[in-house]
């Protein structure tokens, strides 16, 4: 229970901190979990996206 | 319904035989007189009540029960193998290496007859093609212009935000110049045709040498088992080596098929690789809330579930326990 306090402390003893930490966890999530689950995409995808075959057609770069 | 009429008949049977016991049974039996009959009429009765419900049922099969088909089979088409086609696992793209060599066999070989009225040049920036070449194809088509001053209708090269040009003008000018038969659009074509891609790929290769013996084929027309009614207009366009595929793939009937057929279900969903990576991200999301809502509901309930209610009965009131 004492290892639970600076938790408390940091995160819900006032609304606005517990706000912050909702809003700004979804924020977070959001951006690990789509680039990780399009890393995976494109991992299970390999060769097949345009991505993948576009160096053989685009002339300059 | 058989087993139940037999279980009636051996019970008038038994009523008839055992006559000492027939005052007994008339109480039960339904049928009464029965049991005063002879056997033998006994037996006649039954057996010809039986034959009568088995004729009327068989009877009513023949007439109601087989499943009634609009067409004959000939007219529904054959139906199409089911191929596995690797862009429609869950977890696949489309191969846009496939769909550039599809689009080619499109533009080289259907776009004689079938427009693809519902895709701009734009939907091909980015998945087929480059900027740079998509913008190339576009200005090789002129466009009418919004009226000038005078209001003049003039011509344009193409722009990325124009649609590809249909083959011919109208529906009439496509079926004057196709014998009468209108070469349908392509856009949908995936969706609109029951088997989809399966169907398409079976059509293009399906056709035979020449049609099997006493195969009725109209003037005009060409025989293919998988298209309904077996008489089609378009006559097989796909041999061995038309297109060169830029990419060196060798150009077979089965492979200019099956590209093209991906294509087109390219063209019918484009929104397919954006659509199936989404419902990754959703579906894995929603199983891990989906988990976490029956552990809640296990935790919550868990007291419940556990508890034991006893009923400890008063000591020595055996008599009135519900007083």
């Amino acid at each position: 229970m004492a290892a639970a306090r600076p938790f408390y402390n940091a995160l819900f003893r006032r609304n606005w901190q517990m706000l912050g930490a909702v809003f700004g966890g979804a924020f977070a999530f959001e951006m690990v979990y789509d680039t990780s689950m399009n890393k995976l995409w494109d991992n299970l995808n390999r060769g097949r996206q345009w991505k993948d075959i576009r160096s053989k057609y685009v002339e300059e770069e | 319904m058989l087993a139940r009429s037999g279980l009636r008949s051996t019970r008038i049977l038994n009523g008839a035989r055992n006559g000492a016991t027939a005052f007994t049974k008339r109480s039960i039996s339904s049928n009464s007189r029965a049991s005063t009959e002879s056997p033998m009429k006994l037996n006649v009765t039954v057996a010809a009540s039986t034959a009568l419900a088995i004729g009327s049922v068989a009877w009513y099969y023949h007439l109601y029960g087989s499943t009634a088909h609009a067409m004959t089979p000939a007219e529904e088409g054959l139906h199409p193998t089911a191929y596995p086609w690797v862009h429609q696992q869950w977890l696949k793209t489309f191969d846009h290496q496939t769909l550039r060599r599809g689009f080619q066999v499109y533009r080289e070989v259907c776009a004689a007859c079938h427009s693809l009225s519902r895709v701009p040049y734009r939907t091909l920036v980015g998945t087929i093609l480059t900027v740079d070449e998509a913008k190339e194809l576009a200005e090789e088509n002129e466009y009418d212009t919004e009226p000038n001053d005078e209001g003049e209708i003039e011509k344009r090269p193409g722009k990325l935000s124009d649609y590809i040009p249909a083959p011919y003008k109208n529906d009439e000018a496509a079926r004057a110049a196709n014998n009468g038969a209108l070469p349908p659009d392509l856009s949908l074509i995936v969706k609109g045709r029951h088997g989809g891609c399966d169907y398409i790929f079976s059509l293009l290769t399906g056709y035979p040498e020449e049609p099997p013996a006493g195969a009725q084929v109209g003037a005009g027309l060409n025989f293919n088992p998988y298209f309904p009614g077996t008489g089609i207009a378009m006559a097989r366009v796909l041999y061995d080596g038309l297109v060169e595929y830029e990419d060196e793939t060798p150009a077979s009937a089965s492979q200019m098929a099956k590209d093209v057929t991906e294509f087109l279900n390219w063209a019918a969903e484009p929104e397919m690789d954006d659509r199936k990576r989404m419902g990754v991200k959703v579906l894995t999301v929603t199983a891990v809330l989906f988990a976490l809502s029956v552990w809640v509901k296990r935790y919550k309930w868990a007291t419940l579930k556990s508890r034991k209610i006893v009923y400890d009965p008063p000591k020595g009131a055996s008599n009135n326990v519900r007083s």
